[in-house]
């Protein structure tokens, strides 16, 4: 009966509506692609078909999206705790090399330490490492309403800089001192600090983390009283001071989960995949601008951690394919940057339309009195 | 310490730090306008390179510098067109999209220098132009009057942008939108042209500050070739209190920072340069905390306006 009258009344078709408007919105940057590769002199299914194939058209191209999605997936799951809360993270680079580092750091300090303790301490450092990029942003915001926007990229400069300073000095490997290449590169990590993997491709325990935590992270943001206040906090502060809740600790804790999530995917691509830090002098140098693609990946799941997981495979895929492309059409991969930036104003951009569904949504739902009520209220006013 | 930093070193440092100012100025200007109308474009750093590119591949092509500017110019007032209608017309979340800005004009900019230039090349960028007597005053000639066309132009902007913002009509519409746009909505002032012509400016000034670089003072063109400067120049504005003269300190200090960051990795000093290039965000972050607490931001800013018509 209940199915029944959501049909009648329309809601159903609504529902499933709004949530296609995400994807016609990427469909449409993806549009806007095709004609710059139409544009280029390339034939966009040609590109696109050579994306799609090196993303997945081997077992051993499917393991590195999913390798790729990882660090995705960790950020994109910390951006949904840090928007849900309020917070507008940009710092996920510099999140993810003080993660690294934190994790490296202690791998390297402790070479004879077994598996079973070393890969749980490395998470934690890592975890915590992240975690502390996240606290200054978010104390700042909360308690003397800094700009987060802001501070969270100039973190991401610092962050570069203390890595940079670390990995040409302090913790440089004793091989390149040695051989005066000074290459600015940790030595190799202890085999103990190693993720486990799925031999022979690179797929590595990381992904599987990658997914507890969004399963937690979706537990803690609706199951749990902290994710309530955390989401309270972030839909109307005022409301939530009010109602009791310190505005100020939940918002500063969403960006600090925010960093040491990030942090992780620092610290899952170093012990995980890369097994030593190296850097280009850049951030994106050891993230591949995953600080910055989580969000897009985070935002394409409509801002819900189990939603960020096929997102994350989507936008792995995307860095994946592009090397592909760029053998076959020779389009430079950087067209995948300028894709993501298409795809994350699209998807922001159609949230207007999002919005008016759903406004329509809850006006069929609203029994026809109470509009009338409502009416007569707003007038009032 | 005494024989590092001579007389000669020192006019050095500031000189360069008044010729690197030249791009944040353009920037913060800008930005101020548009945020002084209520919207935060975050995308500064992505017009920017776009902007940088548009000028130096024109002028590699044409040998006229006009012409590279004026790409630019066009180039940023499009992006800024387009931010203006993301975030009026459409009313996304400003920080976000700004992002998308952003990564659009890195990668673009990369991909059709990769496609259309592919190797390393530099332009012959504005001459230093060297006033002739003021030049020749003992250190003040060159730490003012030996300068190209674009570093003079952002100075001038400097007090032509304080007098808009507060002796004209416009400079009161800017601000009345930015700080109450219900208000100035009922006293006839468009809320929308204010904010459309604010942002698609700040476009443009975007734009020229990514020329002041490619074809200025750098002469060529990389990936990411300012790496970061535009978010700093989002940041000075805050710094700055919206206020013409404000972002010009800002500018000034930054630039000054960044001029003596690179005599500390000259001179060798044992500070690692690492820290050097460190202090410029340090210090951002520093001057964040204490503008907060100086000057309250434009009461509107990132908040979209609706008419409440239904």
């Amino acid at each position: 009966m209940s199915l029944l009258h959501r049909l009648r009344d329309g809601t159903v078709n609504l529902y499933w509506l709004r949530s296609l408007v995400p994807f016609a919105a990427a469909g449409a940057a993806f549009l806007v692609g095709a004609v710059m590769l139409a544009a280029l002199g390339t034939n966009p299914l040609q590109a696109y078909g050579a994306l799609i194939q090196g993303a997945f058209g081997s077992v051993n191209s499917l393991a590195d999206t999913i390798v790729k999605a990882t660090p995705l997936l960790f950020v994109g799951a910390g951006i949904c705790v840090a928007f849900r809360g309020g917070m507008i993270n940009i710092g996920g680079e510099g999140q993810m090399v003080v993660g690294a580092l934190a994790g490296a750091i202690t791998a390297l300090s402790l070479p004879t330490w077994p598996s079973w303790a070393l890969i749980p301490l490395c998470l934690t450092a890592g975890f915590l490492g992240g975690a502390l990029w996240g606290t200054v942003p978010g104390l700042l915001k909360a308690y003397l309403n800094v700009n987060e926007i802001l501070t969270t990229i100039m973190m991401n400069g610092i962050a570069v800089q203390l890595m940079n300073y670390l990995l040409s000095g302090p913790i440089m490997d004793p091989v390149q001192v040695q051989q005066k290449s000074f290459i600015p590169q940790t030595a190799q990590l202890p085999d103990a600090s190693f993720l486990p993997r799925l031999a022979p491709t690179r797929l590595n325990l990381g992904v599987g983390l990658a997914v507890v935590v969004a399963i937690l992270v979706w537990f803690l943001l609706w199951r749990t009283t902290w994710g309530y206040r955390i989401r309270a906090v972030g839909l109307n502060p005022q409301a939530s001071r009010r109602a009791g809740i310190r505005v100020e600790r939940y918002a500063a804790l969403a960006m600090i989960l925010a960093g040491a999530l990030a942090g992780l995917a620092g610290v899952t691509q170093v012990i995980g995949v890369n097994h030593r830090l190296f850097t280009d002098g850049s951030a994106t140098g050891f993230t591949g601008g995953a600080g910055f693609n989580g969000i897009v990946a985070a935002l394409f799941g409509q801002l819900h951690p189990l939603g960020s997981i096929p997102a994350s495979v989507l936008f792995g895929a995307l860095i994946v394919g592009a090397n592909k492309m760029q053998r076959v059409v020779q389009v430079p991969t950087a067209l995948i940057t300028a894709l993501n930036g298409l795809v994350v104003v699209f998807v922001v951009a159609s949230e207007i339309w999002r919005r008016r569904l759903a406004a329509r949504e809850e006006l069929a739902h609203t029994p026809f009195e109470a509009r009338i009520t409502d009416q007569a209220e707003a007038g009032r006013t | 310490m005494s024989e590092l930093l001579t007389p000669a070193i020192l006019v050095g440092i500031v000189t360069s730090g008044i010729r690197l100012a030249t791009p944040y100025l353009y920037a913060t200007i800008g930005e101020t306008f548009g945020q002084l109308s209520g919207v935060l474009n975050l995308g500064v750093e992505g017009i920017m390179l776009m902007g940088a590119f548009a000028a130096f591949l024109v002028t590699l092509n044409t040998g006229n510098l006009w012409l590279g500017l004026l790409a630019a110019i066009l180039v940023g007032a499009l992006m800024g067109l387009a931010m203006a209608f993301i975030s009026v017309t459409l009313k996304a979340e400003q920080g976000i999209s700004g992002i998308g800005v952003y990564l659009f004009g890195l990668g673009m900019s990369d991909l059709l220098f990769q496609k259309m230039v592919g190797h390393v090349a530099t332009v012959s960028g504005f001459p230093s132009l060297t006033i002739p007597g003021l030049s020749q005053i003992p250190y003040l000639g060159q730490l003012f009057f030996k300068h190209n066309l674009l570093v003079y132009f952002a100075y001038l902007l400097v007090p032509v942008a304080w007098f808009v913002i507060n002796k004209t009509t416009w400079g009161l519409k800017i601000k009345a939108v930015g700080q109450n746009p219900a208000a100035a909505d009922s006293l006839g002032v468009s809320v929308n042209a204010v904010r459309y012509a604010s942002v698609t400016f700040g476009g443009v000034m975007s734009g020229v500050a990514g020329a002041s670089l490619s074809i200025g003072l750098l002469n060529v063109f990389q990936q990411n070739l300012t790496s970061g400067m535009g978010f700093i120049a989002v940041a000075l504005v805050y710094f700055g209190g919206w206020s013409p003269w404000g972002v010009l300190g800002g500018s000034l200090l930054f630039s000054t920072v960044n001029a003596l960051q690179n005599w500390v990795q000259v001179a060798n000093l044992p500070i690692p340069s690492d820290f050097a290039v460190m202090m410029p965000y340090v210090l951002t972050i520093l001057a964040l905390v204490f503008a907060v607490r100086r000057v309250s931001q434009p009461a509107a800013l990132t908040k979209t306006y609706d008419r409440g018509e239904s």
